[in-house]
């Protein structure tokens, strides 16, 4: 069915197609519109399922787990702090392996408080174990609830799924997109079957003291979950393909790539952005394409490896930072390539806090870059600000208090 | 009226744990397993309890147990109960089971209360079990918010400063259906409390007494006997709190119709090694003089739920 | 997925209910409840009250292979059936 509504309520609307029976949550800004539509189509007898109303993120989590672990398919969704506060848990959702799925609206972390976009939140939660995805547009949001816990749920992953959707640019736009029905969602995502759960008939301990003699197989073992990912995400993804005629599920998803000698690399909204710098630069004769990074976790290192091999260099966009270190996405890409394939690199930092970025920024930005003139990571659009001048005041005062 | 020979003879708490010798939590979990029985799932928050079980892959509890990080007791049985119900309306589970919540004072009185106060006003349906051995034993006998007045910890050195909180009492301020406290020495009032809250819908929040022989520095084969002098001193009352109103059981209730007279609270004191650097140093007559103001104090207030008051 | 992967893709922590899960805790015990069946009078008082569920609840026989030797069976026992005997040095 096809609708016009924003990507949060998209999200409420495919999570109710993918058959979700609980979802614990706990409202913050920009996700809330996601749960209070689940709560609406409860509400309104339109979703089976159970709304808990947790007291907190960490809760919200804690209930994702053990709902999850009783045998049924669990939903949630949270942003920024709220992702933060479940720390803890996001570790024991992957440790005791549920297949969850949880949608993070990406915003930046404070203070200074900011309910804008960035990807801080999700990046900050990287070696929790979860798969990462980001999404870049409205219709792609839906279709990876769907596919999500087709890859989660399968035998080979059991481990829990962030699709991560950058606030307001996706969450609060509004957009035509497809919605598909329940019974046909169910033929392409059966019922969840559990490979072992809480259960009275058959009483085992879940979650354990393991000493070392028993441990790094455990951890390994996730990690396997991770790997096996990297297949059953397009299998999902050729499956969906055949029952519902889109594609939105590769690891990576490329742009004008073929001849391209210069790529920027991005995630989520930011790489649709810079489509249109690609096309720009393409028109000024320059030729130069876009690798956008899906799959966060696990992450795509064949994929990086055979599309970034001989490209003469590859400016690649943070919309968040590693403190003491450069943008996560560039870290990771270049531990991907290094000893595989020798490419230039820089880094460009923009959008942080939600500052809107433009094609043009990207475009002038990729010049730059391109023409080896960028430092190896670049604040793009770090400048001093009229409130910033006050904050000088201010320091200047606090001087002349503490001053001996 | 229940006796021993009433309680069921299948143990579900299985013999040979990791458990001390004389550990009040194990023998509450039999105790709790013989009223619920083994269409129950229970999460155990992290405690002694989540260790005492035994380790990965082998397991003394022979119930489907999940053990849930510190703060989650609450949230954790929100999630299965919710699930039980999801699992009810698709015919894959003939009726709800028990969900109970095993959790030690550290789990409950502090890092525990957001997730117990929230699963509570959500009148999630679950047993919350609160052993408080008033003190984090697991770690090693640190001081908690159930540390009474005086006690030696090893946050404490000196004794314990502050009084203890009553989070019974802000149990029953949430208007769940039912509180109750308990104690080992009085076995029948407590199987018999955990029978009536597995009939009662809604959030039961039971607490009992769980003298620690390594943490309060008492012998193991005394583990009964402290905790009949705790209810004897007054130092642990037994009540239970059902329909707005509060009811004195077993031991206490005979001490407050004066059938039996109320052991000083130094005897209590005295029968243990946790209140030995308080008893011997000069402010040991005002902590004791303290404790027992607060005993009649809690009484009071305890008191003042008669319906009358109402 | 090499057979390896396959061996540890599920590596849990889950564990099996088992009476001994820590093994044979008798050999923990210091001291040894002996029961004296004459002066017994079968209140169930020592099977309530063990923490170890080393009692059998119709013929009250101790369980020597877990019993921890706690002590509180001797110390509850109300008419002084068990004693605590201190175990040789095995």
């Amino acid at each position: 069915m096809r609708v016009l509504e924003s990507g949060n309520h998209l999200i409420a609307l495919a999570a109710n197609v993918a058959g979700v029976e609980v979802v614990p949550a706990y409202p913050i800004t920009p996700q809330t519109q996601v749960i209070e539509m689940i709560a609406d189509l409860i509400a309104e007898g339109k979703m089976d399922a159970e709304y808990i109303p947790v007291e907190s993120e960490h809760s919200a989590c804690a209930a994702l787990v053990s709902a999850s672990l009783t045998g049924v398919r669990a939903f949630s969704a949270t942003s920024a702090h709220g992702l933060a506060y479940m720390h803890e848990m996001l570790h024991y959702a992957a440790g005791i392996r549920v297949p969850v799925v949880m949608v993070n609206v990406n915003r930046a972390l404070g203070p200074g408080w900011n309910i804008w976009c960035d990807h801080q939140d999700s990046i900050s939660q990287r070696d929790t174990g979860w798969l990462q995805v980001y999404v870049a547009s409205h219709q792609e949001a839906v279709d990876t609830v769907i596919q999500a816990y087709r890859i989660t749920e399968d035998h080979r992953v059991l481990m829990p799924l962030m699709l991560n959707m950058d606030a307001f640019v996706l969450s609060h736009t509004y957009m035509d997109a497809d919605v598909p029905g329940r019974e046909e969602v169910e033929a392409y995502l059966p019922p969840y079957r559990p490979l072992w759960k809480l259960d009275p008939r058959l009483p085992m301990t879940h979650g354990s003291v393991v000493y070392p003699v028993d441990f790094s197989e455990t951890r390994q073992s996730m990690q396997i979950g991770q790997d096996n990912a990297r297949q059953v995400v397009y299998e999902a993804a050729d499956e969906f393909m055949r029952a519902f005629g889109r594609r939105h599920g590769d690891m990576v998803d490329g742009y004008k790539l073929e001849d391209a000698e210069h790529l920027i690399v991005a995630m989520g909204s930011l790489a649709a952005e810079s489509r249109v710098a690609v096309d720009e630069m393409r028109a000024a004769g320059r030729a130069v394409g876009l690798l956008r990074v899906r799959f966060f976790r696990p992450f795509p290192i064949d994929e990086l490896r055979s599309l970034c091999s001989g490209r003469s260099g590859l400016m690649v966009i943070d919309r968040d930072f590693s403190y003491g270190m450069e943008g996560a996405l560039f870290s990771e890409v270049k531990a991907a390539l290094y000893g595989h394939a020798d490419v230039p690199s820089t880094n460009l930092i923009v959008g942080l806090g939600g500052r809107d970025v433009t094609y043009e920024q990207i475009r002038e930005a990729a010049d730059r870059a391109f023409r080896g003139e960028a430092d190896e990571v670049t604040w793009g659009d770090s400048h001093i600000t009229k409130a910033h001048e006050i904050t000088r005041e201010m320091l200047a005062e606090f001087d002349k208090l503490l001053s001996p | 009226m229940v006796s021993f020979k009433d309680l069921p003879e299948e143990e579900l708490f299985l013999a040979g744990s990791t458990a001390c010798q004389g550990c009040p939590s194990s023998l509450a979990l039999r105790m709790a397993f013989k009223a619920l029985g083994k269409d129950t799932i229970l999460l155990v928050v992290a405690s002694c309890t989540s260790v005492l079980q035994g380790s990965y892959p082998l397991s003394a509890i022979n119930l489907p147990l999940m053990n849930v990080a510190f703060a989650t007791g609450g949230a954790s049985a929100s999630g299965v109960s919710a699930a039980v119900k999801a699992l009810v309306k698709r015919g894959e589970l003939a009726e709800e089971p028990n969900v109970l919540v095993w959790a030690g004072d550290g789990g409950t009185y502090d890092i525990g209360i957001q997730s117990l106060s929230g699963a509570a006003e959500r009148e999630t349906d679950f047993i919350y079990v609160c052993y408080n051995n008033e003190m984090y034993s697991n770690t090693g006998t640190q001081r908690s918010g159930a540390t009474p007045l005086g006690a030696w910890t090893t946050t404490t050195p000196g004794g314990k400063a502050q009084h203890r909180k009553d989070i019974a009492q802000i149990m029953i301020a949430h208007r769940i259906p039912y509180v109750a406290t308990v104690s080992l020495a009085y076995p029948l009032d407590f199987y018999q409390k955990m029978l009536k809250a597995k009939e009662i819908r809604g959030t039961k929040y039971i607490e009992m007494l769980a003298p620690c022989p390594p943490g309060w520095k008492f012998p193991s084969a005394q583990m009964i006997a402290v905790s009949r002098m705790a209810v004897q001193s007054g130092m642990w009352l037994l009540y239970e709190h059902e329909d707005g109103e509060t009811r004195f059981t077993a031991a206490t209730k005979r001490i407050l119709e004066g059938k039996v007279k109320k052991r000083p609270v130094k005897d209590y004191l005295e029968i243990q090694g946790r209140f030995r650097q308080i008893l011997s140093s000069p402010e040991g007559q005002q902590a004791e003089d303290m404790l027992e103001k607060e005993v009649s104090e809690s009484i009071r207030r305890l008191q003042g739920w008669v319906p009358e008051y109402i | 997925m090499s057979r390896e992967k396959e061996e540890v893709g599920y590596m849990t922590s889950m564990s099996r209910p088992v009476k001994g899960c820590a093994g044979d805790t008798g050999e923990w015990r210091v001291f040894r409840p002996v029961k004296n069946d004459d002066k017994c009078n079968r209140c169930l008082l020592c099977w309530v009250y063990c923490p170890e569920a080393c009692l059998t609840k119709e013929a009250l026989e101790i369980d020597y292979q877990y019993c921890k030797g706690c002590g509180i069976c001797a110390v509850e026992c109300p008419t002084g059936a068990i004693e605590m005997v201190k175990e040789e040095k095995r």
